[in-house]
């Protein structure tokens, strides 16, 4: 039996940490944002999760290329974990989003193209599970897994890009102007503290997930190869 | 051995990539013709589509308008899935996929043979959905300028579609998997379609129709190419 | 004429072939026994460039998978239990078809020499869906020799026919067989097997368990040697 790596099980540990700090910094620290009040709080963590999460997409995306190069089944497994711990992550930020958004928009939904692509992106990586459970072959669901990926993650900036030829209400609070009439507010130095500290902990819970959930899958390789082993 | 080796080298001879090409697309065009099975479940199909948007958007003059653009290309999405995957499974059912990858010809040439073919299907149903949507809801629907769009919807469509079909027909989900494969990453065609659709039919100037149609052409050439690289990584093992 | 060394191939975790040496001479009728499960399948479509070797070497007609994968093509016919043939086209329509993608120029000659052969030249205008199971499986041989290939490999051909359609069967295969070419035959029926073949192989284990030429066969029962091999 292989035993946790001690940095995975510090990583634990800091994980859990960060976490904790970060809900501080954005549920008390953060001063009270003037326009929207206390709802403006779930920001950090939209943010975080969604920062997170589209790198883990991304990376996805680069797993893709690396195991139709190589072949090697160690990119397949990085990719499913990527895939698995951004999808729970994005949801995440969809979620919060929603939840400021029906103070701050009046509603839960709407139809705006960062919403409707992170729609589109979630239900690409699902449809990914979904044919990955349709193929018994580890190598075919390897490779089928690395085709679609590649085609969903190019597909998905496309898809943003395309509604964006429709007019949007989301605010671009870092790097746009005239964001504050759909919502959007200027950061104060305490904000950006919670903000900056939010980002770097979703960082460290989404390496530490996914280098758990890859560990998991190695764990569950070797199952299989034990329970082969005794069958022969 | 020297009279094998004296033969054709290992590259297939310059010309053959298309004669290969066309040979895939003929024996799908001609076995079509023969049974009409794929072409006729797509045509009643997409009429029956258009009779549900009838109901469930009380299609009336005022609507008809403004959503003309979206029914059609719902319609063209839900008939496309249908045709490919009877136009994969055809290849699965009898081995004939065998047959093709065992010919010694460029993998992508049996992937062009399958878009073109698809894309066909798919072009005779809509050249007859517009004339008969024509004619029940009194909008004229040929002009230039849609044909264009259509044409270039339906290649993105195709492009993607056979690969995914070619994906889809070797799980054991088959024929429920493609939409949920397919639909998810056309997004963009079908969106900048229907915007380029509706600018031609409410007759917006040309400039205002650019962005959607080369967000088209884009998605068309992008696609296209990439599903040409990675092709060889569905069919082969 | 084909050369296999150390075959190894991997489903995933699951080796099937587990390091094949075999070699077929010029000529030679191989007929590929052994149990269900035995891996048979997968090395003839592994010889037809249908699959790729994890490991080990494998040469067919001088050329070297997978790498000259198209020269091997060129000279190699594949017979299944699967006709591999269009059910909406007829008879000749699939074998052009079929010449087309081989690049057979004179094909109109070589289609009515290929459909006497098989005996089918009076139904070349029928559709293929209207065959019996016989006849589609002998006009898949028709298919297989269309290109005039040096090796041929036959994957349970007798699958699924009756009596007389495997008395004609036989014919087919022996007129195929006569001209000089080499012929890799798998097969479960040991009786057909002996009525053909020059040299049988015992597929075992993921491994060729045992080889013996016609000539060696003590008293000419294919059988009991088929079954000693299994038993050691």
């Amino acid at each position: 039996m292989q035993s946790k790596p001690l940095t995975l099980t510090l990583l634990d540990a800091l994980s859990i940490i960060v976490l904790g700090v970060a809900t501080y910094l954005a549920l008390f620290f953060a001063p009270t944002e003037r326009v929207m009040g206390e709802v403006q709080r779930v920001f950090y963590f939209h943010i975080g999760t969604a920062w997170t999460a589209l790198m883990g997409f991304i990376l996805a995306a680069v797993f893709s290329v690396a195991y139709l190069a190589t072949k090697n089944l160690k990119w397949d497994r990085y990719q499913v974990a990527a895939v698995e711990v951004s999808l729970v992550f994005f949801f995440l930020t969809i979620v919060l989003g929603s939840i400021w958004a029906r103070p701050a928009w009046n509603t839960w939904w709407t139809w705006d193209p960062r919403l409707t692509t992170a729609a589109v992106t979630e239900l690409i990586y699902i449809a990914y599970f979904m044919l990955r459970q349709g193929i018994d072959d580890p190598e075919r669901r390897a490779r089928f897994g690395a085709v679609y990926a590649l085609i969903g993650g190019l597909s998905a900036p496309v898809t943003f890009f395309a509604i964006r030829l429709f007019r949007t209400i989301h605010p671009v609070v870092i790097g746009g102007a005239n964001a504050e009439a759909q919502g959007g507010f200027a950061m104060t130095a305490d904000m950006r503290v919670a903000f900056f500290f939010a980002l770097f902990a979703f960082t460290i819970i989404f390496i530490d997930l996914y280098w758990n959930r890859i560990r998991l899958g190695d764990l569950q390789d070797k199952v299989e190869q034990l329970k082969l082993k005794v069958t022969m | 051995m020297n009279i094998t080796e004296s033969r054709s080298a290992s590259q297939p001879a310059p010309g053959s990539f298309l004669k290969a090409v066309s040979a895939v697309v003929w024996k799908d065009l001609q076995a079509e013709f023969r049974s009409r099975e794929l072409f006729s479940a797509m045509l009643v199909f997409s009429l029956l589509i258009i009779l549900i948007f009838n109901f469930a958007l009380e299609l009336d003059i005022k609507t008809r308008q403004s959503v003309t653009s979206g029914v059609l290309w719902a319609t063209f999405a839900f008939a496309g899935t249908l045709g490919l995957n009877r136009s994969m499974a055809i290849e699965k059912d009898r081995g004939c996929m065998d047959g093709l990858l065992l010919a010694p010809v460029d993998r992508s040439a049996i992937y062009f043979g399958k878009v073109i073919s698809n894309l066909a299907f798919m072009l005779i149903v809509e050249i007859i959905v517009l004339p008969v949507y024509s004619v029940l809801y009194n909008i004229n629907l040929f002009q230039p300028g849609l044909l264009l769009v259509i044409l270039l919807g339906s290649i993105g469509y195709a492009a993607v579609g056979t690969l995914l079909s070619a994906m889809s027909v070797q799980t054991r989900t088959r024929d429920i998997l493609l939409p949920i494969l397919l639909f998810p990453v056309v997004i963009p065609v079908i969106l900048s379609a229907v915007k380029a659709s509706g600018g031609y039919l409410e007759g917006l100037p040309f400039e205002e129709i650019l962005s959607p149609l080369s967000l088209l052409i884009a998605y068309d050439i992008i696609f296209t190419a990439v599903a040409f690289m990675v092709f060889d990584n569905v069919v082969e093992e | 004429m084909i050369t296999v060394k150390k075959l190894v191939k991997r489903f995933g975790l699951k080796t099937v072939l587990r390091g094949v040496d075999f070699e077929v001479q010029p000529g030679e009728f191989v007929a590929l026994l052994g149990p269900n499960g035995a891996g048979k399948t997968t090395f003839l479509r592994i010889l037809a460039s249908l699959s790729r070797p994890s490991l080990g070497q494998v040469t067919v007609a001088g050329y070297q998978l997978p790498h000259e994968a198209a020269a091997v093509r060129a000279r190699l016919g594949v017979v299944s239990h699967l006709p591999l043939l269009y059910g909406d086209l007829t008879a000749e329509e699939n074998l052009r078809f079929y010449a087309r993608m081989y690049g057979i120029t004179d094909h109109h000659s070589r289609i009515t020499e290929v459909l006497e052969m098989v005996g089918l030249e009076n139904r070349r205008r029928d559709l293929v869906r209207t065959f019996s199971r016989g006849m589609q499986q002998r006009l898949a041989i028709g298919r297989a020799v269309l290109h005039d290939p040096d090796v041929i490999l036959f994957d349970e051909p007798y699958t699924g026919l009756d009596q007389d359609a495997s008395a004609m069967l036989d014919d087919v295969l022996k007129t195929v067989a006569a001209k000089g070419r080499t012929v890799v035959m798998t097969s479960h029926d040991l009786a057909r097997a002996e009525d053909l073949a020059t040299r049988f192989d015992i597929l075992s284990r993921g491994v060729i368990a045992a080889s013996i030429k016609r000539e060696g066969l003590q008293n000419g029962n294919l059988l009991s040697f088929y079954k000693e091999t299994l038993a050691a």
